[in-house]
């Protein structure tokens, strides 16, 4: 049993080189997830994971499949959307919701219609779904730089993040923190999108972000208890779905996120924290 | 107001147009080819005496081709269709039925001895294939694989030796066509039989330049048979690797371990079109990538394979350029 976790990462450096990547975007991404989730912005990642496309399309499109031309590309567009959508949703009528609704329609179908212009369905294919199977060393640095700065800047800047989430009219009365915060949170955002970018592609990337984190709450009570938890679920969820697509020849992407999915499904039924079976039960005493 | 002059100008052309086609109709012979290596192939031996229009183009791929109205206009005003049989044309009886083409279809390939090859169905290569490889080894699976036939291999161009018997053929059909023309097409053909044999010694030089243990490649490209055969070149196919784009984890480590297994010295797997996934390949085997083998199709008028000779040059090109050192 022990040899058949281990053997496929014993015998193949690209099974290896995999679960680096994993185990990087599984401490970076989902912290970013739990916050999004705390601030009620769940479905920003997933805009943000739509609104990256176009930038690494042109990146594809100037540049072919190269790490860096669609990583910087990613990032430069992801940040636009996102610095627009806010400003639209500060100066005119319509929501950050439904700024954001827009924003993400239009990168996505622009970002369809660049890698086309370039190359097959099969190109877009690994635009759309990357190739955790190919991480190659400049991939995995970068993988590791961005979840080194995401944790360290997290750490900086977690109290008023974390202000932010649950009071913000207080984090504004007593400091002038607060659009910093937010904007460096989303740049966190879009940073953790473009590294997920590589190994999962702009689908998937969302997932191993929210899932985990969305799970995580019925497992901890605060924040702190969270973010090792989906840490953790991402981690686990991850390694499962390499071992899966190496036994069971699935495609990898999907397999690890679908895992991610399962963690979340598990939560939502067994979680200790509002799960959907201890409703059912009788309460104990001294439970609120 | 503009509209209406630019039609005009537009109606003008095509009369004009019109005209100078029929007029180049009467006298030239009006060949339609299935895919580009035959257009080359009839090019070559019909000379300025025969108008050559080609089905599938440079770069197609005729075994998902499907024809469009135009391709049967085109068919029904032809007189004589060099097709490559052996099953290489699926679409060919419905374009035939559509167009109501009346002339002479020419099979290039009869006369050639067939290869066989498996024909996959839906399956998939999955788990019970590779059960199925542990159990009985490799001779015996085909049989109990359901959804797998034998059927010919229809890329018999691929060697040189066909290549010659496709030259006959379309000789042949073109003086069947042209009776005039006789002469003509059997000059050409004559010289152009003489330049395959030169190339075919040439090809056979190159790969023997090769140490013997290095002459094996792994592909996933199904369409070498013929030339591995006639140059003595061992062609591996991919075990079980599905064909889908996304590849999975086993895929990837069943040719890796296939690659390290045969010593592999090159791997030229085309479907696997992500280059980073080849890199990791390549990286972890020590194997070399080769670059694009043509087989089905030349490239353009610019590209490195315009034409059936120059897409063995090229191949044989890439092939010591990854199997020599």
């Amino acid at each position: 049993m022990i040899d058949a976790l281990t053997q496929p990462f014993a015998e193949f450096a690209f099974m290896r080189r995999a679960l680096i990547g994993c185990l990087a975007l599984s401490l970076s991404a989902p912290p970013i997830g739990v916050f999004l989730v705390l601030r009620r912005m769940s479905l920003m990642g997933d805009v943000m994971g739509h609104a990256i496309l176009p930038g690494a399309a042109i990146g594809f499109l100037l540049a072919g499949l190269s790490l860096f031309a669609m990583s910087l590309g990613a990032f430069a567009s992801g940040l636009a959307v996102a610095l627009a959508a806010g400003l639209v949703a500060r100066t005119t009528i319509l929501r950050e919701d439904a700024s954001l609704a827009g924003f993400y329609l239009v990168s996505l179908a622009l970002g369809v219609l660049i890698v086309s212009m370039r190359g097959s369905n099969v190109d877009l294919l690994h635009v759309l779904f990357g190739t955790v199977l190919a991480l190659d060393d400049a991939a995995i640095l970068l993988l590791a730089a961005i979840a080194t700065v995401s944790l360290a800047t997290l750490a900086i800047i977690y109290r008023p993040l974390v202000l932010e989430c649950f009071d913000p009219q207080f984090l504004r009365s007593i400091s002038n923190l607060s659009s910093p915060t937010h904007l460096i949170f989303l740049v966190l955002v879009v940073l953790n999108l473009v590294a997920g970018f590589q190994a999962l592609g702009t689908l998937m990337a969302v997932g191993i972000m929210l899932l985990p984190a969305v799970a995580a709450r019925f497992w901890a009570a605060d924040v702190s208890g969270m973010i090792p938890v989906a840490m953790g679920g991402a981690f686990v969820s991850s390694v499962t779905g390499l071992l899966l697509s190496y036994y069971a020849n699935l495609p990898t992407g999907p397999a690890i996120i679908l895992l991610c999915g399962v963690f979340y499904l598990v939560s939502l039924v067994v979680g200790v924290r509002g799960g959907l079976v201890w409703g059912l039960l009788p309460r104990k005493h001294l439970e609120a | 107001m503009k509209h209406r002059v630019l039609m005009q100008i537009g109606l003008a052309l095509t009369v004009l147009l019109g005209f100078a086609d029929s007029a180049e109709a009467a006298d030239k012979v009006k060949a339609v080819a299935s895919f580009s290596i035959l257009g080359d192939m009839i090019s070559q031996v019909g000379g300025d005496r025969v108008e050559v229009v080609t089905l599938v183009g440079p770069d197609g791929d005729a075994h998902v081709f499907s024809p469009t109205p135009a391709d049967a206009k085109t068919l029904a005003g032809a007189d004589v269709f060099f097709v490559n049989g052996l099953g290489f044309e699926g679409w060919l009886q419905r374009l035939e039925k559509a167009s109501g083409f009346k002339g002479r279809v020419v099979v290039t390939s009869d006369g050639v001895k067939p290869l066989t090859m498996e024909e996959e169905g839906h399956h998939h290569g999955g788990e019970d294939h590779a059960h199925a490889d542990h159990a009985k080894g490799h001779d015996d699976d085909e049989d109990d694989e359901e959804d797998e036939e034998e059927v010919d291999d229809p890329h018999a161009w691929q060697d040189l030796a066909n290549g010659k018997i496709y030259v006959g053929n379309i000789r042949d059909g073109l003086i069947a066509a042209d009776p005039e023309g006789r002469a003509t097409y059997e000059a050409n053909a004559a010289n152009y039989l003489e330049r395959l044999a030169k190339e075919d010694a040439a090809v056979r030089a190159a790969l023997a330049t090769l140490p013997e243990a290095r002459r094996k490649i792994i592909t996933s490209h199904d369409a070498f048979n013929y030339f591995g055969m006639a140059y003595g070149l061992e062609i591996v196919a991919p075990e079980g690797v599905s064909t889908e784009s996304e590849a999975s984890a086993k895929d990837v480590a069943k040719i890796i371990r296939q690659i390290k297994a045969d010593k592999i010295p090159a791997v030229f797997v085309e479907n696997i079109t992500d280059r980073r996934l080849l890199d990791q390949i390549a990286r972890e085997t020590g194997a070399k990538i080769g670059g694009t083998l043509y087989s089905d199709a030349l490239s353009g008028p610019d590209g490195p394979a315009p034409t059936y000779l120059d897409m063995f040059r090229h191949n044989v090109g890439a092939l010591t350029a990854a199997l020599s050192s």
